[in-house]
């Protein structure tokens, strides 16, 4: 059954996507749950409300890998369908840190671009819905993972779609430790130069990566001068205020291509996280914890 | 022996012409990389990227997928060491049609060791989906463009500048070598800039009487050319293989591996840079101090026969030294 996205209201997708992957983490005692609770309202309004991009017909389900694109593989396929027809006027988007590729899914599961029950093979030997996600899953059709490539591939494929004369915006999620990447800032500097308005990055500034707080392992403040010195459009906004977020996304191009560092709080909706602060980017759950944590579930 | 300049400029220019899919990125290195002609003629499909490799490179991957052709610039080295994951995951996981053009490979660097490389096709050719290419001459670099059309997948290519020689009549093929001489007691089997080289080695190891079968590879991967192994299989000493790279990885190790999976018992001579850094100087003096010349050919030969074969150096075809073309000897690099 088709679901059209201007029937969801983003801030229940977002809790919805949390419940998703909460119920995930405590059912294999860990996972990515921060960045859900960071991103669920980036992702919600992006899907409801910022992209361009066509409904689906059905929810799709996810596939059995079918080996690495190559010459000879006529099978291989990206996983880009989740996102709509792929037409010149509607918007691209790019997952860059993979690890966030559980809330991608939770989030296609909410908005009706994945079968719910899809969600569940996260993981699973085989598929292609994998912990860390690649140009093949659900949502994806670039290789994020290794951080601070999408922006750079984003950006090959805004000035190709300029070139072509397409009006569709390409949108690239970023998490703040890939500031620290050199390539993020080759990008943006290409990206200013060859005034790649039809870009948009979001920044999840949830202040967290591997290790811990971004201030703990390699702090960089303040983000917004230096995209603005870079000649990026750039905004800091609640990170967890959907309208804010779209506003801000859905204005008119003017020559520069908008950097949106969105504030957020990684333990958001969930108090009981702030006990595993500051590792958060991977949490293990102990059987003694688990009640909790369905506690919390339940409260969502 | 006829030389020609600006080669690779001219003849992507010419091939170009009625492609706009075919777009040039540089970084910062478009004289050195002989793209000036490109550069003036076809303003915009001439992508200046700056010094920064990592994004040029994922940038070209994206304009890949949006069916464009991207032919990629800068220095050989720079291409692989400065950013080869960039290389596997956003050009040839997607199996993406970008072609990374490494000028100035290994000798012909003059410029030291952090602009020569040597390890280039040891290490690209690991890379799933990578073809890899070298080139010898004016022949090679001309049907490369053309050779390119029929490879369905990103593509690593040595590209030479300066003055080229002009070795062959023929273009080209993919996964098939040159055979430039026969004979049966020794195969040598070159690549790149050794393959001048070992014409001349050969050219006097014959009017001494030895008979010897050379070949010239440009397609490094794939490599499944049994004309090679044949050749070797039938030669009474076995093989030398000449190349302007290290011995481990390159041209040797990939005979090496070849005849190993056919059971080939047969001896391996390996001349190319004996694992170790190079430094500054002129491509003549390199290949001299690095022993990947003419003369180190035949005292390599002389072992394998042992048996002096009194080949000096001025017995050997006159050197023609290399220009450069204005630019690139204004910048040194």
């Amino acid at each position: 059954m088709s679901i059209s996205k201007k029937n969801l209201d983003p801030y229940q997708v977002a809790n919805k996507i949390r419940k998703r992957v909460l119920n995930y983490v405590i059912n294999n005692k860990g996972g990515n749950l921060s960045q859900s609770c960071s991103s669920a309202e980036i992702m919600a309004a992006l899907y409801t409300r910022i992209m361009n991009i066509t409904d689906l017909e059905e929810p799709l389900m996810p596939k059995k890998f079918a080996g690495a694109p190559s010459a000879t593989n006529k099978d291989s396929f990206t996983g880009d369908d989740y996102n709509g027809i792929k037409g010149p006027e509607y918007d691209r988007f790019y997952l860059s840190p993979s690890q966030y590729s559980i809330v991608l899914y939770a989030t296609l599961a909410e908005v009706g671009r994945m079968v719910p029950v899809g969600f569940d093979l996260y993981g699973k030997d085989g598929y292609v819905i994998e912990h860390i996600g690649e140009s093949h899953s659900p949502g994806m059709d670039i290789n994020g993972g290794s951080l601070g490539q999408a922006i750079s591939q984003a950006a090959g494929v805004a000035l190709g779609r300029k070139l072509k004369g397409e009006t569709g915006r390409n949108v690239v999620f970023l998490g703040d430790g890939e500031l620290q990447l050199g390539q993020t800032w080759e990008a943006v500097q290409a990206m200013v130069f060859y005034k790649l308005d039809n870009m948009i990055v979001i920044v999840d500034q949830n202040g967290q990566q591997c290790d811990g707080k971004v201030s703990d392992v390699m702090d960089t403040p303040p983000m917004e001068g230096r995209f603005e010195a870079f000649g990026a459009r750039t905004y800091v906004v609640d990170g967890h205020n959907c309208d804010a977020l779209a506003a801000i996304a859905n204005q008119k191009p003017d020559g520069r291509p908008m950097v949106i560092l969105a504030r957020t709080n990684p333990c958001q909706g969930m108090e009981v996280l702030e006990e595993k602060a500051p590792t958060l980017h991977f949490i293990r759950l102990q059987d003694d914890e688990i009640p909790k944590y369905k506690e919390c579930y339940a409260q969502l | 022996m006829q030389r020609e300049i600006t080669v690779y400029d001219r003849n992507f220019c010419e091939w170009a012409k009625d492609k706009p899919e075919v777009v040039a990125l540089s970084a910062d290195l478009t004289g050195g990389c002989e793209l000036r002609i490109f550069e003036k003629t076809y303003p915009d499909r001439f992508y200046s990227m700056g010094i920064a490799e990592q994004n040029m490179h994922s940038f070209a991957g994206g304009l890949a997928s949006e069916g464009f052709i991207p032919f990629v610039h800068t220095f050989a080295v720079f291409i692989y060491r400065r950013s080869f994951d960039q290389i596997s995951m956003s050009i040839a996981h997607p199996n993406a049609k970008v072609r990374l053009i490494g000028s100035v490979p290994g000798v012909t660097s003059p410029a030291g060791a952090t602009h020569q490389a040597i390890d280039d096709i040891a290490i690209m050719r690991t890379v799933p989906n990578m073809t890899v290419i070298e080139c010898g001459d004016v022949a090679d670099v001309e049907s490369f463009f053309p050779l390119t059309e029929e490879i369905n997948g990103p593509v690593y290519a040595r590209i030479l500048r300066g003055e080229v020689p002009r070795l062959f009549d023929s273009p080209m093929k993919l996964d098939e070598s040159r055979v430039l001489n026969q004979g049966k007691d020794i195969v040598i089997v070159s690549s790149g800039v050794c393959t001048e080289e070992a014409m001349r080695a050969v050219d006097a190891l014959q009017k001494k009487g030895l008979s010897i079968q050379h070949m010239h590879v440009t397609c490094m991967k794939p490599f499944n050319d049994m004309k090679i192994m044949e050749v070797i299989s039938d030669s009474k000493y076995g093989v030398v293989t000449l190349e302007n790279h290290s011995v481990i990885g390159g041209l040797g190790s990939i005979v090496a591996d070849k005849m190993a999976e056919l059971g080939i018992g047969k001896k391996l001579y390996k001349i190319g840079i004996q694992d170790e850094y190079m430094h500054g100087g002129s491509k003549l003096y390199l290949m001299k101090r690095y022993k990947v010349d003419a003369i180190s050919v035949i005292e390599t030969i002389e072992g394998i026969v042992d048996e002096k074969l009194d080949i000096t150096e001025a017995m050997l075809a006159d050197f023609h030294f290399e220009l450069q073309n204005a630019e690139t000897r204004a910048l040194g690099v």
